[in-house]
């Protein structure tokens, strides 16, 4: 069988990758093709038109300051993706560092993974908020701080998948052969972190995602000129009352993101790790 | 027994102890001057220095972090920058809702989510079990403030069931105080369900398999009681492992939760002090909560050896 058709294989047993990905996908393109698929300036302000309801010339309505609800909810979707993306990237680099040189050294051990018991035992979304009090808000800072929460889940990860990977007899032989230690890490241990790892990869996107909404929409997030999903709702929340969409519209978007992003990960998780599956 | 739980309360302290250095750390630490912050955009040199020597900010950060330590350690968090007030009586007056909402939406979610759970694994494959299931993903997927907003709009603004928002004291009637509750708990309760009803099923499924089980149905038992006295049981360690999790994952929600229904609590609280850049709120509740945590974690640790008779340690 070639390597293509084990891939369509795979993808016919998990349909959630498909579905998760066609979704993402969806939302991917319409935020980078954000200037031609939003109908107004994201950010052009029309006081004639202030808090309408849908209608053919803005379709999810307006908000307080008349700016088009669909515009702003298309361009926040690219803060809230570069957002998961980056926090995926470096909080999985980061992590995967930290968890390779604690399982390898019991003197780094004991001192990162106290450091990290430390870290994830404040909520991550307090973790956050603290952080950026002290920051000046920007997406730079935003990345900065999910990632510092996140970074302890991969580690500890990591370091569970090396330590039993060194307990395995073929990677004791090689070492008793005289297997440089380098040579057994790229051979046997790093393509072990692989499949864990990118699953939890997914897993932290998504959870990058929603940190960065639910501070946005506290007021320690992105600034708020910038038109996030989080901060279009939390502009949203003085006038609920009168027009719940400013709220729903981005709640749907955010949510949906969220989900195409969890169904890719549990679908990953089922194709990457068979045993897993059949517990699940 | 002693000597596990005597060990189990030792380790705590180191992780605590990091809790505090990052606490610390995290206002200490950062770029920028937290003196300068706090005295304010128009703030004259002198006033800085003032208000430098006040927060004891002149000192060696060593001395600093030795101080705060040992005012914490006897239930001293110092000072609120905002309010002007104890910080622990900050604390006291928010505790309430807080407490409140956490507990009404850990019973309501066990209450709903284990069942669910078990039906799922006892229809395992059938239609009952996707629509569980598919909710699981969806739980995890809405954002608390999102479900919060689509309740508040259906139930309250729509059909006019509930109050929209706000909190009641326990002390003026337990009706209203209940009433104001529900969404709250719903809202703040469904990625918890979510992960509950799942793991429900999965370790239950895994009993099911077991052979006591067919010998407790081949004996004449009915399934519920199979279910109930059989299957539930064997499966409750892990259960009860992810509700501690879950409760950790609640206290980062009600943050959030708080601010959604207008609900005076910590939440509210820190949220606010960020907002003003109150460091020593933001501090103490920090701690409190981190506290809550591993106090959590702990108490799961010692319910397995009552739950589990195979574990030993």
């Amino acid at each position: 069988m070639t390597i293509a058709t084990t891939a369509t294989d795979l993808l016919r047993r998990h349909p959630s990758v498909l579905i998760g990905a066609a979704i993402l996908c969806a939302i991917m393109v319409i935020t980078a093709f954000a200037p031609w698929i939003a109908t107004h300036d994201p950010m052009a302000i029309d006081p004639m038109v202030r808090l309408r309801g849908f209608s053919a010339s803005h379709w999810l309505g307006t908000d307080a300051l008349g700016r088009d609800v669909w515009s702003r909810a298309v361009y926040g979707g690219r803060v809230s993706l570069a957002v998961g993306l980056a926090v995926a990237l470096f909080a999985t680099s980061i992590g995967l560092a930290v968890g390779l040189v604690s399982g390898f050294n019991r003197v780094a051990d004991a001192i990162l993974m106290r450091v990290m018991d430390g870290l994830m035992a404040i909520p991550a979304i307090l973790l956050a908020i603290a952080l950026m009090a002290v920051a000046r808000a920007s997406v730079t800072t935003v990345i900065f701080a999910i990632t510092v929460v996140e970074v302890p889940r991969v580690a500890r990860l990591v370091r569970s998948v090396v330590l039993s990977i060194r307990e395995q007899a073929y990677v004791e032989a090689a070492t008793v052969v005289g297997s440089r230690f380098w040579r057994m890490l790229w051979r046997h241990v790093l393509p072990n972190t692989l499949a864990p790892v990118t699953v939890q990869a997914t897993y932290i996107c998504a959870a990058a995602i929603l940190i960065e909404s639910l501070l946005s929409f506290l007021g320690a997030g992105t600034p708020p000129e910038v038109p996030s999903w989080g901060n279009i709702m939390a502009e949203g929340r003085t006038y609920f009352q009168i027009s719940p969409w400013l709220i729903l519209a981005p709640g749907l978007f955010l949510a949906t993101t969220v989900l195409a992003v969890n169904l890719m990960g549990d679908g990953l998780r089922d194709m990457l790790d068979p045993s897993i599956a059949r517990r699940m | 027994m002693f000597s596990f739980i005597a060990r189990r309360l030792l380790a705590t302290i180191p992780v605590l102890g990091v809790v505090a250095l990052v606490v610390f750390g995290i206002l200490h630490l950062s770029p920028g001057d937290p003196a300068a912050l706090i005295a304010g955009d128009h703030a004259t040199p002198q006033q800085v220095a003032a208000m430098r020597s006040k927060l004891g900010l002149d000192q060696p950060l060593w001395e600093q972090f030795g101080a705060w330590i040992w005012s914490v350690l006897h239930g001293e968090l110092g000072i609120s920058i905002f309010s002007n007030q104890p910080v622990t009586r900050l604390i006291g007056q928010r505790l309430e809702p807080t407490i409140a909402l956490t507990i009404t939406t850990t019973i309501v979610t066990v209450l709903l989510a284990v069942p669910i759970g078990v039906i799922a694994a006892w229809r395992a494959g059938t239609w009952i079990d996707r629509s569980v299931m598919s909710f699981a993903v969806l739980g995890f997927s809405f954002p608390v403030f999102v479900v919060g907003y689509l309740l508040i709009y259906v139930v309250s603004m729509t059909l006019g069931w509930l109050p929209i928002q706000g909190y009641r004291n326990l002390g003026d009637g337990f009706g209203p105080f209940l009433i104001h509750l529900v969404l709250p708990s719903l809202a703040l309760g469904i990625s918890f369900m979510a992960l509950i009803a799942r793991i429900t099923r999965t370790s239950v499924l895994e009993v099911l398999n077991q052979d006591y089980i067919r010998t407790a149905r081949s004996k004449g038992l009915a399934m519920w009681q199979v279910l109930l006295y059989h299957a539930l049981p064997n499966a409750a360690v892990p259960i009860v492992t992810v509700i501690g999790v879950g409760i950790a994952v609640l206290i980062g929600g009600v943050v959030v939760t708080e601010s959604v229904f207008a609900i005076p609590g910590l939440g509210r609280l820190v949220v606010d002090s960020i907002l003003s850049r109150d460091y020593p709120v933001i501090q103490g509740v920090l701690l409190i909560f981190a506290g809550v945590y591993v106090g959590i974690n702990l108490l799961i640790d010692l319910l397995y050896v009552a739950l589990d008779p195979r574990i030993r340690y």
